[in-house]
């Protein structure tokens, strides 16, 4: 077993935590932060996998586009937690 | 419900007008609200009656919602992994392929003239799905554009106004000094990597879909960075709108003459080319560029529609 094999394996096994993490976790901002690292390893491993094709749009969908399409519509919907009344009710 | 949502349901009046007098009204502090909120609530939870009714509602409700996700979760993974367990090993030799995966891999270069044989897959074994899938994403876009555009006959002035006042002065970042800095370096880095994967889609990995889409990813830091007013000048509405309808049409006439001649064995008068070179692999240059066109507006059009209504200027 070479290091690429090691690489990849640890790349895996921390998609895979990212993945659960992603329906765990309780804040809507932490989750789509956590799925946009769960896409930039994907990237690094469809590069691994020889196929840069996917790997360039998974990187420019996956953790691009899409991050920002969530967070533009999470700041629409004042879940970002940026303003106070967020901020309180996290306290409480 | 309240009442005058439901004289609203009957068309009595606007509901907004009220949603926006309120909004305008000083009214009482915040804090006041607040407390008063605050109040009301712990009024409320801490009736026994009201405990003992959600703590039997969560019980049975998380229990049943546990087991019937964990549930779903080991069928999906099941059937996942069995289906990964009967493809081939990477690199392995020797794998049993069917007549079509072969046809593609020994005749794909003197048949489509394209060195990428992913890209003679996509734009000429099989570009009606190709034509299928950038319909779907300006179906995508239309569909996006008629929920949320706001225009003069979509909205009332004075929730324009709202709008303006509350939501973008709010949203913009727009002169962020860092992010324009940013956006200075690498906005044409971006763009340029992006032009190059779209006009080497037959050559090199990539093609229409990341190219575009690597385009639209540049439109949008340009359009955070420097604001909407920038964009405005250049990229309005209509001409994205011309833009994408050149490009589908652009497509389907290519496409239609190709599977015209081909389907009644004419003659094709698109040169090949050879084979490496920038001007070759026929159709497949032109179609790239088109697909790539239309991906580019329709993610920088989803950002524009989800940020503030509308694409460009009107």
């Amino acid at each position: 077993m070479d290091l690429t094999e090691i690489f990849k394996i640890l790349i895996m096994i921390v998609m895979i935590i990212c993945a659960i993490a992603t329906n765990l976790t309780k804040k809507l901002l932490t989750t789509v932060i956590i799925f946009m690292s769960y896409s930039s390893l994907m990237c690094i491993l469809w590069i691994l996998l020889e196929s840069p094709d996917l790997a360039i749009t998974e990187a420019a969908v996956g953790a691009g586009v899409t991050t920002i399409l969530f967070l533009v519509t999470l700041k629409k919907l004042g879940h970002t937690g940026g303003n106070e009344e967020e901020k309180e009710a996290g306290h409480e | 419900m309240n009442e005058s949502f439901l004289r609203w349901l009957d068309g009595d009046d606007s509901y907004f007008d009220q949603v926006l007098d309120n909004s305008f009204d000083e009214g009482p502090s915040r804090e006041t609200v607040k407390a008063e909120r605050k109040a009301m609530m712990s009024a409320i939870v801490h009736t026994p009656r009201h405990r003992r009714a959600v703590a039997a509602g969560n019980r049975t409700m998380r229990y049943l919602y546990y087991v019937v996700a964990v549930l779903s979760a080991v069928i999906l993974i099941g059937v996942l992994l069995f289906c990964v367990s009967g493809l081939p090993r990477y690199g392995q030799e020797n794998v049993r392929t069917n007549e079509v995966v072969e046809r593609y891999i020994e005749h794909g270069l003197e048949e489509t003239g394209a060195v990428n044989t992913v890209a003679g897959m996509i734009l000429d074994y099989r570009a009606f799905d190709t034509l299928g899938e950038s319909n779907v994403l300006f179906t995508a876009l239309i569909c996006v554009t008629i929920l949320l555009r706001r225009d003069r006959k979509n909205m009332d002035t004075r929730l324009e106004d709202y709008y303006r006042i509350v939501q973008d002065r709010y949203f913009d970042t727009s002169g962020d000094e860092i992010l324009q800095g940013v956006g200075m370096v690498l906005v044409p880095c971006i763009f340029l990597f992006g032009i190059y994967i779209l006009l080497n889609g037959h050559l090199s990995p990539g093609g229409g879909f990341s190219g575009g889409a690597v385009m639209g990813a540049a439109m949008i830091i340009f359009c955070g960075a420097f604001g909407f007013d920038r964009v405005d000048r250049v990229f309005t509405r209509r001409l994205s709108g011309w833009i994408t309808f050149a490009a589908l049409s652009f497509y389907c006439m290519a496409k239609g003459y190709v599977f015209f001649t081909g389907a009644n064995h004419l003659e094709n008068h698109i040169p090949k080319g050879t084979p490496g070179a920038i001007l070759s692999a026929g159709l497949i240059l032109p179609l790239d560029l088109a697909v790539g066109i239309v991906v580019a507006c329709t993610m920088f059009g989803f950002y524009s529609l989800f940020r503030r209504g509308s694409i460009g200027g009107n």
